[in-house]
């Protein structure tokens, strides 16, 4: 791992002089012992460069899993820069990828047995289509690295091979005439980057299209609940002092038992928005993520009150019912994201759509749930 | 994708023909098939595919393509009207 400062990347680094990054990124050294993913250094004309190997060890796979669920996510990076992988010379391919470290490490197992050279933007830690959107994988940065990296001085070609999902950050001819290396862009995803280079750096339809399967959008969810989870504490706060309001002005015993019930309809409702949605996304057969996470939630929340009919009034069940649809269908919606086929029009259509309906469904929730306090 | 059509008749993508000049950059770069080119033509094969990522538009030499980029992103443009700024969502992972 690499010790990072965050925030403070603009204090002297001893012994080199760098701009200031505004991004907090790690200092370039030319070698980080610490790094476990590299295991030693190649000579180049331009001076060594650290040698990246395709192992990936118990520990990539715990910053992987921990980053996944949010923890130290804005740290995990690479130094930026230039890494051989294998033995590369000059003729050697030019593979460009962020320095997110999750996107590092699954480039360096899928070019596992390629010579080649890895060249890490400073995407400030952002994986490549986030960070192309952002215009952190951009044009200027590309330049850039390649003028810092003395990348002409390297290798005898004049190619960069960047991932597809890079293109929205980065003007190919731009590059080109910035820099005088011109841009191909790879496959979409790392593991068909030995075929593509095998092919002789030709990409089949199959290279190019995204797609979304059940295992990458799994992945996705942890995500979602760590990022609910600050709302989600403070709403059910509001849901216990709200639940202890009755005919007896306030009853702590109401607060908790109705208070309970309301706190696990709304972790009903975010599960069914942010795991279950999801996970059944293609099949759930409606195109706005509001009607598939309302769905989803109405369903859960249709399973919750039969198994609970005994205990609740008609009342509190159709509340839960339609607190939980609503529930879902905010956070469904906010799943379009992650996912790689969502028009920002498409969304913005959406939501002044759906918003209203929500806050309808939510309020009218609210008024049966502390209503029924009153009338039973 | 099947499956995972999104909403139709709001991408904001345009082709001038007038300017294309057949490089087929748009064709490569796009991860969702929306451009073909054909006798030294890119024409728009499905619009309602695209995602507004404005890969097309960026990388095409003559300025042909245009496109209103974004995040396609529920929580980005929620914070862009709160807030009153550009949508952005610190996405990643």
């Amino acid at each position: 791992m690499i010790e990072e400062k965050n925030g403070a990347c603009c204090a002297p680094t001893p012994g080199k002089t760098i701009p200031c990054c505004g991004g907090g990124s790690p200092p370039e050294t030319i070698l980080r012992y610490e790094d476990t993913f590299l295991d030693g250094q190649v000579g180049t004309p331009a001076g060594p460069v650290p040698r990246a190997h395709s192992r990936i060890g118990v520990r990539d796979l715990l910053g992987r899993w921990k980053v996944r669920w949010g923890i130290g996510r804005d740290r995990y990076r690479v130094a930026p820069g230039l890494y051989a992988l294998g033995a590369p010379d000059g003729s050697a391919p030019v593979l460009v990828t962020a320095n997110y470290k999750l996107t590092f490490d699954v480039l360096r197992r899928d070019a596992a047995g390629l010579d080649a050279w890895i060249l890490a933007l400073d995407t400030r830690g952002i994986n490549v289509w986030c960070a192309a959107g952002e215009g952190t994988f951009g044009t200027e940065e590309v330049i850039r690295r390649v003028a810092r990296t003395r990348l002409a001085e390297i290798v005898s070609h004049r190619r960069l091979i960047l991932p597809q999902l890079g293109a929205p950050g980065v003007a190919a001819h731009e590059v080109r005439k910035g820099c005088g290396f011109s841009v191909v862009y790879g496959p979409v995803r790392s593991r068909d980057i030995r075929p593509f280079l095998h092919a002789g750096m030709k990409a089949s339809p199959e290279m190019r299209r995204v797609v979304f399967p059940m295992l990458d959008r799994l992945v996705l969810t942890p995500i979602e609940i760590t990022n609910l989870l600050r709302p989600a504490g403070w709403s059910a706060v509001a849901l216990f002092l709200l639940a202890g309001i009755g005919p007896g002005i306030f009853s702590l015993e109401a607060a908790w038992q109705r208070g309970s019930a309301a706190v696990a309809a709304l972790a009903g409702g975010i599960l069914a928005g942010a795991v279950v949605t999801p996970v059944l996304l293609p099949w759930i057969p409606v195109r706005a993520f509001s009607v598939k996470g309302g769905l989803a939630g109405g369903v859960v929340a249709a399973c919750a009150v039969m198994w609970r009919r005994g205990v609740l009034d008609a009342s509190t069940a159709l509340a839960l019912l339609l607190a939980m649809a609503a529930v879902s269908s905010f956070v469904a919606m906010n799943f379009t994201g992650a996912t790689p086929f969502t028009s920002p029009s498409g969304v913005e259509k959406e939501m002044r759509r759906a918003l209203p309906v929500q806050a309808g469904l939510a309020v009218l929730a609210g008024l049966l749930w502390v209503g029924g306090a009153f009338f039973r | 994708m099947n499956g995972f059509q999104y909403m139709d008749g709001v991408a904001t993508v345009r082709l001038a023909d007038a300017a294309c000049i057949g490089c087929g950059m748009c064709e490569e770069v796009c991860p969702h098939g929306v451009f073909a080119v054909a006798e030294r033509k890119a024409r728009i094969l499905d619009r309602n595919a695209c995602m507004e990522c404005g890969a097309c538009a960026m990388n095409c030499p003559t300025k042909a393509i245009s496109v209103t980029p974004g995040v396609g992103c529920a929580a980005a443009i929620l914070n862009g009207w709160l807030t009153g700024s550009k949508p952005s969502c610190g996405c990643g992972g």
